[in-house]
């Protein structure tokens, strides 16, 4: 039976036998039988592991890079130190970054959010900074002139008129981890790395790489479309064209 | 609690008028740098007058403005608006009961032309209520449709139209006191106009005390009740009504920054009105050009010049001729107020020695 054998995150080894299509069994590109019988215990559970992981990294990625851009946003001199230190994170091979996280932290999800959230920093930073520094001069001007304070033009200028950049470095972000998470599984097993990697291991049978890694593939589209939606939603001034004169 | 805290939840209602301004001695250094940016300035703006600074860049007019709501802090001196120094206010406060203006607007590009004019009263927690009244009056006193207007963003607005708007953000919560920094000088010069025509009913109506920036001399002449002309280094040229300054420039600075043509820039500031005209009697009026009385001397002048010998007929708003201006009268009334006479005075009474319109007032002369 397919059941035990496929708990989630465990190793998966297709059954073949008992009452498997003979799809499986000669090998054709893809079987939506295996499909069917494998959705519950395996691919569902690792899409979700995915997502809980895409989000976690993004989420505490954004707290730390928005925090680094206001600082250097209001201290120049902090940009200088934060960009060479989120350019070396991303610049870590990401397989070693894993593995080298493991003997302080372990293989657990600990090591894993780490090394995405560091994937995430130099984007989010530079876009978050960008957008920023975007805000014309004169706007500031007015909010200073019309008695603003520092906080006051910050929450309600700079940040909405940063906005159209900061979703654009978490789009990037978030497909970016949405790719990286695949390789999770080397050191924690969860996520849609894991069937891909048994897929990896099984010869001929590709059903279960080809499922898998569309699942990525359709995940990184969603998240993005929905982020291109949620940005329309939140800066409809945005897709104005400036009139002449 | 003094009064202007007590009075902060419901705006500047210390101010219920427009306030004098008064600068004294007011100085201003940039460290690293041997000469001051304004030396020793003093002049008092008379509540609701509009002063015009002008002068040619460096001579830092716009950092004496900025240095009335505190966006650059006083070297030395002090600047009192209603009586009370700029010093004692804590300066978002204080600029909160400041209209501020700028060349570029500064309009908030994420807004609706409605929440850009809601601004200050917003920051000072007026109720909602109160703000949408007071947007929906502001836009109707700059010609704008409020219920269509009121929901565009800036990107969606011509130019002349987001410089209306930034008036009436600065006007929103009834400030004494305007700053404006070159506020039409990106505008094209037809727009330009009237903007500056548009402005100067807008402040017949509000009354407000205005700064206005400017380096266009004419536009200083048009706008100003009162012209501040500055010289490099921030000194004070000459402080005085444009037909003063046009009359009796105070040296050869502000002779030279006025312009050669001052004589001619005289012109437009004095009405047909205001003149002496040739009686029309008898004389046949049918193919005379016609000017209205409100018209400037210096139009009159044009139209002559194009006349072919002619006079000129100025009629009243009813469209009553009440006299003529030939060219060599007109020339007669120039040559004697250039030969010193006070200037007003002078076109009036020469123009009494010729042919008076109205007897009475040329024997009271």
């Amino acid at each position: 039976m397919t059941a035990p054998l496929a708990a989630a995150g465990g190793p998966v080894i297709p059954n073949f036998s008992a009452h498997s299509s003979g799809c499986a069994v000669h090998n054709h590109l893809f079987c939506f039988g295996w499909v069917r019988e494998n959705w519950g215990p395996v691919l569902w559970p690792a899409l979700r592991q995915h997502v809980v992981l895409t989000a976690i990294a993004v989420s505490i990625g954004f707290v730390i890079a928005l925090g680094l851009a206001l600082l250097a946003h209001r201290h120049r001199w902090a940009e200088r130190p934060t960009l060479l230190v989120t350019t070396f994170l991303y610049t870590i091979p990401s397989l070693a970054l894993f593995e080298l996280l493991v003997a302080p932290v372990g293989e657990n999800i600990f090591a894993a959010e780490i090394a995405l959230v560091s994937y995430t920093l130099l984007i989010l930073f530079r876009n978050t900074l960008t957008g920023l520094r975007s805000v014309p001069p004169d706007v500031l001007e007015a909010a200073e002139g019309m008695g603003m304070s520092r906080r006051q033009t910050l929450a309600r200028v700079e940040l909405p008129l940063a906005l159209p950049s900061i979703v654009a470095g978490l789009r990037i972000a978030v497909v970016t981890i949405i790719a990286l998470a695949t390789i999770v599984y080397t050191i924690y097993d969860r996520g849609l790395g894991v069937p891909i990697h048994d897929a990896l291991g099984e010869g001929p049978f590709k059903t279960e790489l080809i499922v898998a890694g569309g699942m990525a593939i359709l995940l990184a589209l969603l998240a993005d479309g929905l982020l291109v939606a949620v940005q329309r939603a939140l800066t409809p001034w945005s897709r104005i064209r400036e009139r002449p004169g | 609690m003094n009064r202007y805290d007590t009075a902060q939840a419901e705006g500047p209602s210390s101010y219920p008028q427009a306030a004098e301004l008064e600068l004294r001695h007011v100085s201003k250094r940039y460290p690293g740098q041997r000469e001051p940016a304004i030396g020793d300035l003093s002049f008092t703006v008379a509540a609701g007058e509009v002063c015009v600074l002008v002068g040619p860049s460096g001579s830092g007019k716009t950092t004496a403005m900025r240095l009335i709501n505190r966006m650059v802090p006083l070297s030395g001196g002090d600047i009192l608006l209603g009586g009370r120094s700029v010093l004692d206010r804590e300066p978002r406060e204080l600029r909160r009961e400041i209209g501020y203006v700028i060349q570029q607007v500064g309009l908030f590009p994420h807004q609706t032309v409605a929440e850009n004019i809601a601004t200050v009263p917003r920051l000072l927690g007026w109720p909602k209520e109160r703000t949408r009244a007071r947007v929906g009056e502001l836009l109707s006193l700059i010609g704008l449709d409020a219920s269509e207007m009121g929901q565009r963003y800036p990107a969606q607005l011509s130019g002349g139209q987001r410089q209306r708007v930034g008036v009436a953000r600065a006007l929103a919560a009834d400030p004494p006191l305007m700053l404006m920094d070159e506020p039409f000088g990106a505008i094209d010069p037809i727009n330009r106009t009237n903007l500056q025509d548009e402005f100067l009913a807008l402040q017949a109506k509000v009354r407000k005390t205005v700064v206005f920036v400017t380096h266009d001399i004419d536009e200083a002449i048009k706008m100003g009740d009162r012209i501040a002309i500055l010289r490099e280094g921030g000194v004070l040229a000459q402080y005085d009504t444009p037909k003063e300054i046009l009359a009796h420039p105070a040296d050869d600075f502000v002779a030279e920054f006025v312009g050669a043509d001052r004589g001619i820039k005289r012109l437009s500031l004095t009405t047909l009105g205001e003149l002496h005209l040739l009686a029309p009697d008898g004389t046949p009026l049918e193919g005379l050009r016609r000017l209205p009385d409100h018209a400037s001397v210096k139009d009159a002048l044009s139209v002559l010049l194009t006349a072919h010998g002619e006079p000129l007929a100025v009629e009243d708003a009813h469209g009553t001729v009440t006299g003529l201006l030939t060219l060599s009268h007109l020339e007669r009334l120039i040559s004697d107020e250039a030969d010193g006479e006070e200037a007003e005075a002078a076109l009036v009474a020469s123009a009494t020695s010729a042919t008076p319109t109205d007897p009475g007032a040329g024997r009271a002369t």
